[in-house]
C-alpha cells in the first residue's frame, strides 16, 4: 500500500517534472533580452580599454549607444508574439548597464528565435511628437554627446559609437576622435539612404528561453565592436574617422548588424 | 490675461472694419476663434488636423512660444525674429538668416504659410514632420543654439507658463510633445489664402485685369509645372539653374545622399512672393526681376538642372519684356494683406 502510494507520488512528481513546462499562451510572463557590448573576447570597457581592430589600429571607446526596437520572438511551434509597437523602443546604453537588459512581457512559451530593429522604423521617424515617447523624445537627451536624434535631418541617430585612436587625423582642438553616428530611415516623402537594419537571432543552439510564469529567463546577446570595425567592410580610421550622414555609413551599418551575437540564456 | 483677450479682441475688430474681405478664410482674423479652417480652393491637409485639432488655448500658447526669446540660449532670439509676420514670417532683407549673436546661417528664412499642407520643411527637406520642425532651429548653434531639453526645463522653471500649459492641455504638465504641438498649432493657424488670386478664383467678386490676366496665362504654362497651384509649390526637389553658390550648398543631397539630389532645393511657395525678398534659398537674387531675368536670361547648366529648364539645349523660360511684366502683376495678386496683418498672428 505504502510503496503504491510512494509510486504513484513518484510518478506525478516525475509527471509533474515533464510537464512543468505545459505553457499557457494566454498568460503573459518576464523575459529579459540582455545587451552585452564586448571587445572580441574582451568586456568592453569606455575610455580605459583599448582594443584593435582588423586594420590593425589601436583605439578605445568613450561612448556607444544605440536603439533596439520592434521585438518579435518566435516559438518552438511557431508561435510569434510582437511586442506592441509603442513599448517595443528601447536605447541601450554602455554607460548605463540598467538600459542593457531590456525587460519584457510575453505569452508562455519556449522561445527559439528573437528578432529586432537596430534603430528605429521609418513610420515612429515620420510621426507626431506625441507618438513618440520616452527615448524617442528628443527632450529625454542629455545635451552634447549623448543625442539620439539629429533635428536638421530629422531623424533618430541608430547607432553612436565614439572613441579616440592614434590613426584617426587630429581636429582643431588635437584630439584624434574618431565618430560614428549612424542614422538615416529611407525617407518620408522623397527616398534616402536607409540603414534601418533587422536581425534574427536563434536561440536553439544555445539555449531557448523558457517563459513561464515563477521563471526569469534572461537570454545573453553579445554585442561585439570589433565586428562594427570590420567584417563586410574593414573601417579604416584614418580614412573614416567620422561617419555620419554619409554613404559610407551603409558600410557601418552593415557591420554592426552582423555583430550581434548569443552567447547563452538563463531559465532560473 | 483677460485684458489682453479684450485687446486682442479691439484690433482684431478694427483689422475686420479696416480689412472688410477678411471673411471665412482667416479665422482668427475677426476676433472669433473659429479653428482651423482649410480654404474652399486648397486641397485636404496633410498634417493630421483631425487627431490634433487647433483650439484656442492651444494656438495662444503656440503664438506665445513663437515669439518668446526663452527658446534661445540666451534669451535674445525668438522665432518671430527670423520669421516676420509683415514679411510674411520671412527674415525680411536678410540674404540669410541673422542667428544668435549674430552668426549668419547658410541660407535665406522661407515664408511660413500654409504649413498644415506642406509634405517636408526646409529648403532641403530635411525635416519631415512640422512638430519636429522647432527643434531644428533651437538646436542648431547658428540660430538658437539651445537645447530641446533646456527649453523644456526654462518653461517649467517659469511663473508664466504653466496655467497656459493647462489652459491648453488640462494640466500644467510641460512636456516636449505638449510644447511642439501647441507651436504646431499657430503654425497650421497661418494659412494665408485670401490674396486678390484667391478671391478671383472663390469667384468672390474680383477680377484680374488684363494684365493680371495675361500675366496668369503665361505663369500657368511656364511656371505652374513646379511652382503648381493652389500652393504654389509641387513641394518637389529641382535645380532652377541659379548656379553651384559659394557655399557649395548641396541641398536635398545632404539629407538623402542620392547622387541625383545633387544641389536640388525645395520648390518654394510663391504665395506672397512680392514681399518676401531678397530670392532663392541663399538668398541671392535681391528682387523679382532679377529673378525673371534669371529664367529668361542667366539659367546655368548644372548639374540635375530641371529638365522643363533645358529644351533642346537652350537653357531657361523665354520672356520678353512684356510678358515679364505681366507675370510680375500676377505674382502681385499674391499678395495677401490679411495674413500679414492678422492682429491674432503677431506677437501680443
Ligand atoms: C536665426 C533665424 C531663424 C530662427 C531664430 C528661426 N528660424 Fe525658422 N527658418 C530659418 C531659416 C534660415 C530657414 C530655412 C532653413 C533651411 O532650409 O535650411 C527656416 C525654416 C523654417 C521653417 C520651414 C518652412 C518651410 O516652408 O520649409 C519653419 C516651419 C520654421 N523655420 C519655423 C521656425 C520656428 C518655429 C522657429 C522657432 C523655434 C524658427 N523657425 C526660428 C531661420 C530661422
Ligand atoms: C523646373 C521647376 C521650376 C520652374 C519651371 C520655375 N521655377 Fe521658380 N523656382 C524653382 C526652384 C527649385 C526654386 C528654388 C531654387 C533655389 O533656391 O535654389 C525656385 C525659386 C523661385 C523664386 C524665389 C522664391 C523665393 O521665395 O525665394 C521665384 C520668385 C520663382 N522661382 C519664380 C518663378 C517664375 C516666375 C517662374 C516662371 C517664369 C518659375 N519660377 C519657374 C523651380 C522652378
Amino acid at each position: 500500500m505504502i510503496s503504491i502510494f510512494l509510486m504513484t507520488t513518484l510518478a506525478l512528481v516525475a509527471c509533474k517534472k515533464d510537464t512543468a513546462m505545459q505553457y499557457d499562451p494566454n498568460v503573459k510572463s518576464e523575459i529579459t533580452l540582455e545587451f552585452d557590448n564586448v571587445a572580441g573576447d574582451k568586456e568592453l570597457q569606455l575610455n580605459t580599454g583599448s582594443y584593435t581592430n582588423a586594420s590593425g589600429q589601436t583605439f578605445n571607446v568613450s561612448l556607444l549607444q544605440y536603439f533596439i526596437s520592434n521585438i518579435s520572438l518566435t516559438t518552438a511551434d511557431g508561435r510569434v508574439y510582437t511586442v506592441p509597437q509603442l513599448e517595443s523602443y528601447f536605447l541601450v546604453k554602455e554607460q548605463d548597464v540598467a538600459s542593457q537588459k531590456i525587460k519584457l512581457m510575453v505569452p508562455e512559451g519556449e522561445y527559439t528565435s528573437v528578432s529586432f530593429m537596430i534603430g528605429v522604423d521609418s513610420l515612429r521617424s515620420t510621426r507626431p511628437i506625441g507618438e513618440r515617447p520616452g527615448v524617442l523624445d528628443p527632450a529625454n537627451y542629455p545635451a552634447g554627446h549623448e543625442g539620439m536624434y539629429w533635428s536638421w535631418n530629422a531623424g533618430y541617430i541608430f547607432y553612436k559609437m565614439e572613441g579616440t585612436s592614434a590613426a584617426a587625423p587630429a581636429d582643431p582642438t588635437g584630439n584624434r576622435k574618431f565618430r560614428f553616428h549612424i542614422g538615416l530611415f529611407g525617407g518620408m516623402t522623397a527616398p534616402t539612404i536607409n540603414n534601418i537594419k533587422m536581425n534574427t537571432i536563434e536561440l536553439t543552439a544555445n539555449g531557448t528561453a523558457k517563459v513561464k510564469t515563477g521563471r526569469k529567463p534572461v537570454v545573453h546577446f553579445l554585442h561585439d565592436i570589433l565586428k562594427t570595425m570590420g567584417g563586410t567592410t574593414n573601417v579604416d580610421l584614418a580614412a573614416n574617422s567620422t561617419v555620419m550622414v554619409s554613404p559610407f555609413s551603409a558600410n557601418i551599418a552593415n557591420n554592426y548588424v552582423k555583430a550581434f551575437a548569443h552567447e547563452h540564456t538563463h531559465n532560473e | 490675461m483677460k485684458h489682453q483677450w479684450l485687446s486682442f479682441l479691439w484690433a482684431g475688430a478694427l483689422a475686420w472694419v479696416l480689412l472688410g474681405c477678411a471673411k471665412s478664410v482667416s479665422p482668427a482674423a475677426d476676433g472669433k476663434f473659429t479653428g482651423f479652417v482649410a480654404p474652399a480652393n486648397f486641397p485636404k491637409p496633410v498634417y493630421d488636423i483631425p487627431a490634433y485639432p487647433v483650439t484656442q488655448a492651444g494656438f495662444e500658447l503656440g503664438r506665445k512660444l513663437f515669439y518668446d526669446a526663452r527658446l534661445s540660449r540666451d534669451n535674445t532670439i525668438s522665432c518671430g525674429s527670423c520669421h516676420i509676420q509683415g514679411a510674411a514670417f520671412t527674415h525680411h532683407g536678410h540674404d540669410v538668416s541673422h542667428g544668435i549673436e549674430d552668426r549668419l546661417g547658410k541660407r535665406n528664412a522661407p515664408a511660413l504659410q500654409n504649413m498644415a499642407w506642406y509634405t517636408s520643411f526646409m529648403w532641403d527637406g530635411g525635416v519631415g514632420h512640422l512638430d519636429m520642425q522647432p527643434i531644428a532651429p533651437i538646436e542648431n548653434p547658428v540660430e538658437m543654439d539651445e537645447s530641446l531639453a533646456s527649453v523644456i526645463a526654462k518653461l517649467k522653471a517659469s511663473a508664466d507658463y504653466p496655467p497656459l500649459f493647462e489652459k491648453a492641455f488640462g494640466s500644467r504638465d510641460i512636456s516636449s510633445a505638449r510644447m511642439l504641438q501647441a507651436m504646431s498649432q499657430f503654425m497650421n493657424m497661418l494659412v494665408s489664402a485670401n490674396s486678390k488670386y484667391d478671391r478671383v478664383m472663390r469667384k468672390e467678386g474680383d477680377s484680374f485685369t488684363a494684365d493680371e490676366q495675361a500675366g496668369y496665362e503665361l505663369f500657368k504654362a511656364r511656371c505652374a509645372t513646379c511652382h503648381q497651384e493652389p500652393l504654389f509649390t509641387n513641394q518637389q526637389f529641382m535645380n532652377n539653374g541659379i548656379g553651384i553658390g559659394p557655399n557649395d550648398d548641396k541641398g536635398r543631397y545632404d539629407i538623402s545622399l542620392i547622387e541625383k539630389d545633387k544641389y536640388t532645393f525645395k520648390v518654394p511657395s510663391l504665395r506672397n512672393v512680392m514681399i518676401t525678398a531678397p530670392y532663392m534659398h541663399d538668398g541671392r537674387l535681391r528682387t523679382i526681376d532679377a529673378v525673371l531675368r534669371h529664367y529668361a536670361e542667366e539659367v546655368q547648366a548644372s548639374p540635375n538642372l530641371a529638365p522643363g529648364l533645358n529644351s533642346g539645349g537652350r537653357l531657361g523660360i523665354p520672356l520678353t519684356a512684356n510678358e515679364r511684366l505681366r507675370i510680375k502683376a500676377f505674382l502681385a495678386t499674391l499678395t495677401d494683406d490679411s495674413f500679414i496683418r492678422n492682429p491674432a498672428f503677431a506677437e501680443q
